[in-house]
């Protein structure tokens, strides 16, 4: 038996109860993680979540699973540095396993327009609280031993800015700790149960029609991924989301240690090494939104030609898998976390490609948000009324996608 | 792939074109100005199922075209 139907199997079936204070949509990474804090920081336990397929199933299992800070606003600086510390702890406080590893991430600027984008960067992340810095095309060589300066011959490296505290850890058992944690506590996880509906009285949301039955609650927390337009529009909330594929992929393994996440927002794409020494990429977004999750040729092509100008090494390894995410994208790459317009309904969405992250800060804020009735100063500016109040949080080039 | 059929270039891959967004459309439903200004900028239906998009063929003939696309399948229908 993996590990995997292991810890599946560790679940206790729970036979949904009629009534939850909370019920909350979407088994992921900021699902679980709303749970786990609204029982342990909160102490409200009677709460429900609800996942159409089994935990984990969606993005927070398909992602690439990089942890930083080092964003271009400063809302959302304080924001990932707070959770890239939450993460930093987050062993010891659910003592659960996370394979959390500190790597340090260079982004790599090839032209003189890249190389301002990056010292602004690090110096709005130094103003922040996070730990940025420039380093030198030798320098980063010194870091990462198989970078080819030369870029090819065509994307020089003119130098980096350097994130000694970006890390990365298992995706999945990431989600199994907070599931795990929420579940000593005795919340309910109540997975293969599509919501179909939402219960309201009036304009009020007080409750979700799932497959196996209607469960009403006090507060609804929609934490649904690539699929949060349908649901919200049960609600007769309009988001400003569209869902684009995000692809991936991952090569067999590599001998030698790679060193830091490398990451360049000229050509837009990343590379990372796992455990087992894969090298995992990624890199743009498919144009188009779609929910189809076929992977696709021309994406393959377009990163190995991208990856392979910086890593030559690249050219000899093998690709062993190529898989497909939908995600919830934002018009300003920020995410949006809070009240909907609608009562009852409350709503943390816009993670589109950078949602793994988040996982600690979101859930505790969302928590924060729900046993408090108020939005926490550090999301307070994430709200989806930003729009109506022209007060986009406007950040694309911190997103590694577009 | 998807694949779209130019009128002018006939059937070309997806990567010599560019997005341009599904055909936009006033919600004339919602009588007050800032709602109306509001959803028209900013929301989008995200439709899973048909909807009609505009297309740039950006290293084609560069010129607009309109389609109706499957969000579910990622596939041109008729």
């Amino acid at each position: 038996m993996n590990e995997f139907v292991e810890t599946i199997l560790d679940l206790p079936w729970h036979e949904p109860k009629g009534s939850y204070d909370v019920v909350i949509v979407g088994g992921g990474g900021h699902g679980l993680a709303t749970a786990y804090y609204l029982a342990t920081r909160h102490g409200i336990t009677n709460v429900a979540v609800v996942e159409a397929n089994y935990i984990g199933s969606g993005n927070s299992g398909r992602n690439t699973t990089i942890i930083r800070a080092n964003y271009g606003i400063p809302e959302s600086v304080r924001f990932y540095q707070h959770s890239l510390e939450l993460y930093a702890t987050l062993e010891d406080e659910t003592e659960c396993w996370i394979m959390h590893s500190t790597k340090g991430l260079l982004w790599l600027a090839h032209t003189e327009w890249g190389m301002r984008a990056e010292r602004a960067r690090t110096l709005m992340n130094q103003a922040c609280g996070a730990e940025t810095v420039m380093v030198t095309p030798e320098e980063a060589k010194a870091l990462c031993p198989a970078l080819d300066l030369s870029g090819g011959g065509r994307y020089p490296i003119l130098g980096a800015s350097y994130h000694p505290g970006a890390a990365t850890a298992r995706h999945d058992r990431v989600v199994w700790a907070y599931a795990q944690g929420a579940l000593r506590r005795g919340v309910h996880i109540i997975q293969h149960t599509p919501v179909i509906g939402l219960l309201r009285d009036g304009a009020r949301v007080t409750g979700v029609q799932t497959e196996a039955g209607p469960i009403s609650a006090g507060i609804v927390l929609s934490a649904v991924g690539g699929r949060v337009t349908e649901l919200a529009g049960m609600a007769d909330v309009r988001l400003p989301i569209r869902t684009h594929p995000l692809q991936a992929l991952v090569t067999n393994a590599y001998a030698q240690g790679l060193g830091p996440i490398v990451s360049d927002s000229e050509l837009l794409c990343y590379v990372s090494q796992t455990a087992r020494g894969q090298m995992l990429m990624g890199a743009e977004f498919d144009s188009q939104p779609s929910y189809s999750m076929a992977s696709s040729f021309e994406f393959l092509q377009s990163v190995a030609a991208k990856v392979t100008r910086f890593l030559p090494f690249l050219r000899d390894l093998r690709v062993l898998r190529q898989w497909t995410g939908i995600c919830d994208i934002s018009p300003d790459y920020s995410p949006i976390m809070g009240e909907t317009g609608a009562d009852g309904l409350l709503v943390t969405t816009g993670w589109g490609t950078w949602g793994f992250k988040a996982i600690p800060a979101g859930g505790e804020a969302m928590a924060e948000q729900i046993a408090t009735g108020v939005a926490p100063s550090l999301i307070a500016s994430f709200g989806l009324d930003r729009f109506a109040r022209d007060h986009a949080m406007a950040d694309q080039g911190s997103a590694g996608t577009r | 792939m998807l694949w779209i059929t130019c009128p002018t270039c006939g059937e070309r891959p997806v990567t010599e074109f560019r997005f341009g967004g599904e055909l936009p459309h006033v919600p004339e439903h919602l009588t007050d100005d800032a709602e109306r200004n509001l959803d028209y900028v900013w929301m989008f239906d995200n439709v899973a199922g048909v909807t009609t998009e505009r297309w740039f063929h950006a290293t084609g003939c560069r010129r607009w075209l309109t389609l109706r696309r499957d969000t579910r399948t990622d596939q041109v229908v008729a």
